[in-house]
This record gives C-alpha cells, structure tokens and sequence, in this order.
C-alpha cells in the first residue's frame, strides 16, 4: 500500500510571487478515489502539477511525501526501510513517476512523430530503469532474456531487462482491448490530432500500463460525451480493482462520480481544502454549488 | 600506436586535423589553384583530353568569379581559404587506398563509428580501407544484377573512361554549368570520384543505389561529382553519404550533383552526411525534369562550419513534379544554410518543399528557398512548409522564402513555424517517466520523423543516433 502524503503545502507561480496553494493537507492511499473539487481558480491543477513536478511553480512550504511499501514494484525490487518515504519535492518528476506517481493532463502535449507504441515502451523502460537507480539495486533482473531481436531496428535492440517491441506489443494490446481502444491507435502519433475524449482515454490508457500506486487526474472528464465518459469511467475503476492504485480524481462536475464512485470528496477554495466527506458531499455540491461551502467555512458568501 | 598517434590525442581539434594534413601531403603538388595542378589531376587519373579541357576552362571560370557576396545572412566564408585547400587533394587522389589501417584513422572519426554501433567491418568499409569486406561483395552482387538489366553503376572517375559519350554529353554541360557559380566552377576543375548511375528506358531498379562505403574510398571525396541518368519511364533511389565525419584534412566539401529525370521517370536522391567540424560544405545538386517526372530531394545535412546547400529542380516538361525534404542540424559555431530552389518551367508542375531544422548552443539554420513560377506555368502549385526547433536562447533560426511567381493560374502556399522546445511537452514526457535528455532526443526524434521515413531503416537509424549524439555534444 502506497500513501501520496500533502502536508500544509503553499506554492506560488515560479517567475512571480501569486501564491496559489495556501496550506493543503490531503492524503491519498492505494486502492481509494478521492475526488477533488471547487470552482475555477481554486488551487485544483495547480495541485496535481506540483505533485507532478511542474516546473512553473514554486513550492515555498510543505511537503508531498510518498510511501511505499514492500512489493509496491514487484518481486524485483526490494524496498529498505530507509527507503520507504520519499520527499517527492526533492526529485525531478520522472524519478517521481518511477516511485509511482502519475498525473493525467487536462490538456495532454501533443508529440508528433512518435508513435504511442514507441511511447509508452520507451516509458515503461525508462521508469524501470529510474526505479533500479533509485533503489540502487545493482542484482536485479540480471536473468531476463533479451528481447533485442525482437525489437524494432528503429527503436533499436533491448538492452538486458528493457521491454522490447514484442513484450510490449502484447501488454499494449491488452490494456487497449480492455480500454475499448481501436487498435489503430498503436501507430498513431502521441496525442497528435486526437479528439479531446481521445487524448482522455489515452491519459487513462497510459496509467494503466505505467501501473502507478496514485494517479492524479486532471478534469480527465471534460470534454467527454457520455459514452467516452463511461469508457474513461471504466478505466479508472479498473486502475483500482485490478492495479490498486489510488486515484486523484479532479473534477468540477458529479457527473464522472456517477461513474466513478468516491470514497471521499474534498472541496477546494482559495487553495486549501475547505472542507472534506463522503460520496454524500459531492451530491450536495451539485444541488448546492460551492458558496455554501464558503460560507460554512468562512462566515460569509 | 605511434608517438605520432600519441601526440594526435593531446591536440585539439583543429589541431589534429593540421596533424593529418602533414602526414597526406606526403605526396605534395605546388601549392595553389594553378593549371599545372589540374594537369596533374588529370593526368593521374589517365583522362581524356576532353576532360581535361573541361577541367580548365572550368579553372578559368573559377579565377574569373567573385566569391558570392551580398546575400543577406549569409554564412561567413572569410575563413576559407581555396588557396590551401587545393594541395591536399593532390595525395588524396594519389592515394586511392585511403588509409592503410583503421588506427590510422583520427581518434575522433573511430570514436564517432564506435558510437553509433557500426560494426568493425562496415567502419574499414566507409573509412575506405580494403574492398575485399563482406559489404562490399554484397554490393557487388547487387551490380552484377542491375547490369543485366543495362544498369550502370560505378565511379565517375571510370565512367569518364568508359561511358564516354554519355558523360561527355550530360557532365557539367546543361544542368550545373561551371558558370553556374564560383564553386561549381571550382568543383569543375577539381573534381575527382563520385558516382554515375545511368538507368535505361523503362527500368526500375528496386534497391537503392547505396554510394555508403564508396565516398571515402575514392580518395576523400570531398569533390565528388554525381551524375544520375534517368531514361524514360525508369526508376531509381540513390543514396549517397556516410553519415560519418569524412575522414578528411580538408576545410573544403564541394561537391556536384546532376540528376536528369527522363519523361515519366522517377528518381529519388537521399543523402545524410555529417562533416566534420573544421569543414565548409558548399554543393551544387541540380536536377533537370522531363515531362510526367519526379524528383525527390531527401537530405540530412549534420556538421560542418558552415555548409551552404540547395539543391534545386527544373521543372521542364508539362506535369513534372519535385519534392524536397530537408533536415539541418546545428550546434555550437555551425552555420547551416541550406534550402531548396524550384523552377517551374512548364504548366501543370508541381513541388512541395519541407525544410526542418534544429538549433542548438548558439548554432543558426536558416532556410533559404527559391521558388520561380515561369510566365505560362498555368496550373502550377507549390507548397513550402519550414519548421525549425530550437534548444536555447542562444541559438538562431530564420526562413527566406523567396518566391517569384510570373504566372497567375498557380497555386503557392507557404508556410514557417519557429519554436523553442516546449516546456510543457518536455514536462508532460518527464511526467511518463523518461528523463529530461531522453524528452528531448524523442520530440526532436518525432520532429525528423518526416526525413526517417523516407530513408532506409539503416540510413534512418543512424541519423537518429548522429542527432541523438549531437544532442548530448559528444560528437568531435
């Protein structure tokens, strides 16, 4: 069980001293939904950036700390027990998708000339090799086979415990089957001409490869008509049962918690969490909006 | 290794290319541009008297031109100097063999090979050492079958003596006159190696002319001309360049390139080259298109000082077609100015042009592009798309899309994009897990995708690497 940890977390633009998080404590474990909610402006993405790594913002107070777990990565890493928190503030954001962390874009980069194929293997491998390097395990995976010859001339050969092109191929398929994904979209380059609900369901595709412990999504349900909303819907839910990752569930609207059941429910303003629930908060929020929140908290509208 | 070879390490670059120079001018003519020099070419390579002629009245031309001037944001030349330029291919053409051994090679050029993984053999191979490697009787295998068919493939300096009528026809005559400019007059008296294809009427030849390995061992090459004819209704891929430095003492790559489409024919011309870095590149390649024709340009141009290439078609026959694919890449103190040029003589013609660069640690690309519409080019369209990436702050691009459109029944499109690496993409790829190099060799790998399709998977992958080592500076 993995825990991402906020404590009492204050940023501000980078270049520019505009404070957005005023003191946000939040804690998400493996295997929950939190959904995150408030009206514009509140500190929502700003929060799933910095857990990220963005580098436009600058943290001036608080921590975000992840927890891991013995077996979080497999049987092939072994986790000291000095080396079962990590200050993620400390790190550059792939080492901290390498400890499992992943954010969902609201609005994803558009590559063009690399195929999702060549993406997400190059990925996968990158965060295995980052996490080898992290836990400085030098016996790891010494016995896998090489799958260089399998590979693609342009990707060129595996080296010794990568992924190659054919191992690959198979998990990609998988996930994409399971998804509901045109195959197509193997070859297709990343994000490049996809339609919003596209780029949504590949945000929710690519967690569900990189296997995180949390994954912050980013109003991954804008956008989205009703059959895609579902499709993304059923990804999440499969992102916890199956993989037992924790989700960040960012959201302005009950209608994706329709689908994707929340444990709890925060509701942001002026960058902090003001006040935090059950699934009961958010059908509240709908009938109620948000100033009654402010009110309660603040005294006043 | 020698004490020589010792010393060749402790010297800087340049230094080391000086080093070279020595060793090459064993064999040593008289220093300077002068007729008894290109008498002595000439005479070595046992050429005919017509050749000769050329050669000097080519001379002739080259004295009589100014240096190109006046060009705005044109590369600095002022460092060339012809003059010390010529002596050292004297040796080279003397020395067909190249280097005896592979440690010979400059430590550089071995580290370049060693990086990009290519393999012992295949590094004798392109640094010209010995024919008798596998590569090469592959490729002998592979001429042994297009002559069957009445393909010729060999090296100019034997098709002079050998396809006479048609070299003396089609060399330097209509398509890239030495008049044409003060280095294709240079190239004209100076010339030595390159390639001659000639493909029958009606013949496609299904591989790709590959001139990978032959570049180097015909002396250096740096004043290689090819020649590519193209009958009627025939088809070819040529390919042409190692993607290694050259191994060279020379500052100065000027080559030649005359490519004649025939009435429906089809030629593609590929080339990835990677100069080193003392190096000037200025080429003329010109292509002359018949009726219904195509020519495709695909080009990657890494190293050099300053290279100053564009290679240009004539649209000459009713419904010809061109396409120019570009890359450039330049880094710290590189000059790269390279485009396309298009002539659209005859109605119901067509190019496209895509011209991609890379900047880096103050280097500059520039696009520079001429597209002439004729009066009566009616029905006529050309699209030009330059798109040039940047790594830093330092670093310039710029886009000069001349257009001179004579005809009003065309259609021209133009269009340039000018971007810094984005941040936002590099985080979104950091945030899948790879590094911050790794972000940029992939968007910079996706931005060249265009070029690597077109290529071979061999040319393909090595230019990937050539970039990917460009990017982490660790090319000499």
């Amino acid at each position: 069980m993995a825990r991402l940890e906020l404590r009492n977390l204050h940023a501000e633009v980078a270049e520019g001293d505009e404070k957005i998080l005023d003191g946000v404590d939040l804690e998400v474990e493996s295997g929950e939904i939190h959904a995150l909610m408030g009206p514009n402006g509140s500190g929502k993405s700003t929060t799933a950036k910095v857990i990220a790594g963005h580098p436009a913002y600058e943290v001036t107070e608080g921590d975000v700390l992840i927890h891991l777990e013995e077996g979080e990565f497999g049987d092939d890493i072994e986790i000291d027990e000095d080396q079962r928190t990590w200050d993620l503030l400390d790190l550059e954001p792939n080492e901290r998708a390498a400890l499992g962390v992943f954010l969902g874009f609201q609005y994803p980069a558009e590559i063009e000339g690399v195929t999702m194929t060549n993406f997400l293997r190059t990925a996968l491998n990158a965060k295995i090799e980052e996490r080898e390097e992290l836990f400085e395990d030098e016996e790891t995976e010494e016995e896998e086979e090489d799958e260089g010859f399998e590979t693609s001339p342009m990707e060129g050969p595996a080296d010794e415990g990568e992924i190659g092109v054919a191992e690959f191929q198979g998990i990609l398929q998988e996930k994409m089957e399971q998804l509901d994904m045109d195959e197509k979209f193997a070859q297709r380059y990343l994000n490049a001409g996809f339609s919003g609900g596209e780029k949504k369901q590949n945000e929710v595709l690519q967690a569900a490869i990189l296997e995180p412990s949390v994954a912050v999504l980013d109003e991954i349900d804008s956008g989205l008509d009703i059959d895609r909303l579902q499709d993304v819907s059923n990804g999440i839910n499969a992102l916890r049962d199956e993989q037992g990752t924790g989700i960040l569930q960012i959201t302005h609207y009950q209608r994706i918690l329709d689908y994707v059941e929340p444990d709890h429910v925060h509701v942001m303003l002026d960058g902090k969490i003001a006040k935090s629930g059950g699934p009961e908060l958010a059908e509240e929020l709908e009938d109620k909006g948000y100033d009654w929140v402010r009110e309660e908290v603040y005294g006043t509208a | 290794m020698s004490s020589e070879q010792d010393h060749l390490k402790e010297t800087d670059t340049e230094a080391r290319f000086e080093f070279k120079k020595e060793q090459n001018a064993a064999v040593k003519s008289d220093k300077g541009l002068t007729e008894e020099v290109i008498r002595m070419i000439s005479e070595d390579k046992d050429e005919p008297d017509w050749m000769l002629e050329r050669r000097l009245r080519a001379l002739q031309q080259y004295q009589n031109m100014p240096m190109p001037s006046g060009w705005p944001g044109m590369p600095d030349l002022s460092e060339l100097d012809v003059e010390e330029i010529v002596p050292y291919i004297r040796p080279d053409v003397d020395k067909r063999e190249g280097v005896d051994d592979w440690t010979e090679l400059p430590d550089e050029i071995k580290d370049t090979f060693d990086k990009l993984g290519i393999p012992e053999a295949e590094k004798n191979a392109l640094s010209g050492v010995g024919a008798q490697y596998e590569s090469e009787v592959v490729y002998q295998n592979m001429q042994e079958q297009w002559e069957e068919k009445g393909v010729i493939f060999m090296n100019m300096d034997r098709a002079v003596q050998e396809h006479p009528d048609l070299v003396k026809e089609h060399f330097m005559t209509t398509c890239v006159p030495p008049s044409d400019n003060k280095f294709a007059a240079l190239h004209g008296a100076v010339w030595s190696g390159g390639s001659f294809v000639y493909v029958p009427e009606g013949v496609t030849v299904e591989m790709p002319v590959q001139a990978y390995f032959r570049m180097n061992s015909e002396g250096m090459g740096q004043f290689e001309h090819t020649l590519i004819i193209a009958e009627e209704g025939s088809e070819v891929h040529y390919i042409e360049g190692c993607s290694a430095p050259k191994y060279g003492t020379h500052n100065l790559h000027s080559g030649g390139v005359e490519v004649f489409v025939g009435e429906d024919a089809h030629v593609q011309y590929s080339t990835v080259q990677n100069w080193s870095k003392n190096t000037f590149n200025l080429n003329t390649k010109r292509a002359i298109v018949e009726e219904n024709g195509t020519m495709e340009w695909v080009s990657g141009s890494m190293g050099s000082k300053a290279t100053m290439l564009y290679p240009c078609s004539i649209l000459k026959g009713r419904g010809a077609t061109d396409t120019h694919i570009t890359i450039a890449f330049a880094g710290e103190g590189q000059d790269i100015d390279t485009g396309a040029k298009v002539y659209h003589n005859a109605p119901n013609t067509k190019s496209t042009i895509e011209s991609k660069s890379i900047s880096k640690d103050g280097g500059r690309t520039n696009y520079r592009g001429l597209v002439h519409i004729a009066d009566g080019a009616e029905n006529s369209s050309t699209a030009v798309e330059c798109d040039a990436l940047m790594f830093d702050n330092e670093s310039t691009s710029d886009t000069m899309p001349y257009m001179e459109i004579e005809e009003s029944k065309v259609d021209v499109a133009h269009e340039a994009t000018v971007g810094k690496i984005g941040d936002e993409d590099i985080f979104y790829l950091q945030s899948r897990g790879l590094d911050d190099d790794d972000a940029k060799k992939m968007i910079v790998a996706g931005f060249i995708e265009p070029i690597t399709e077109e290529l071979p998977i061999e040319y393909a992958v090595e230019l990937n690497r050539l970039i990917e080592l460009e990017m982490e500076g660790s090319l000499g």
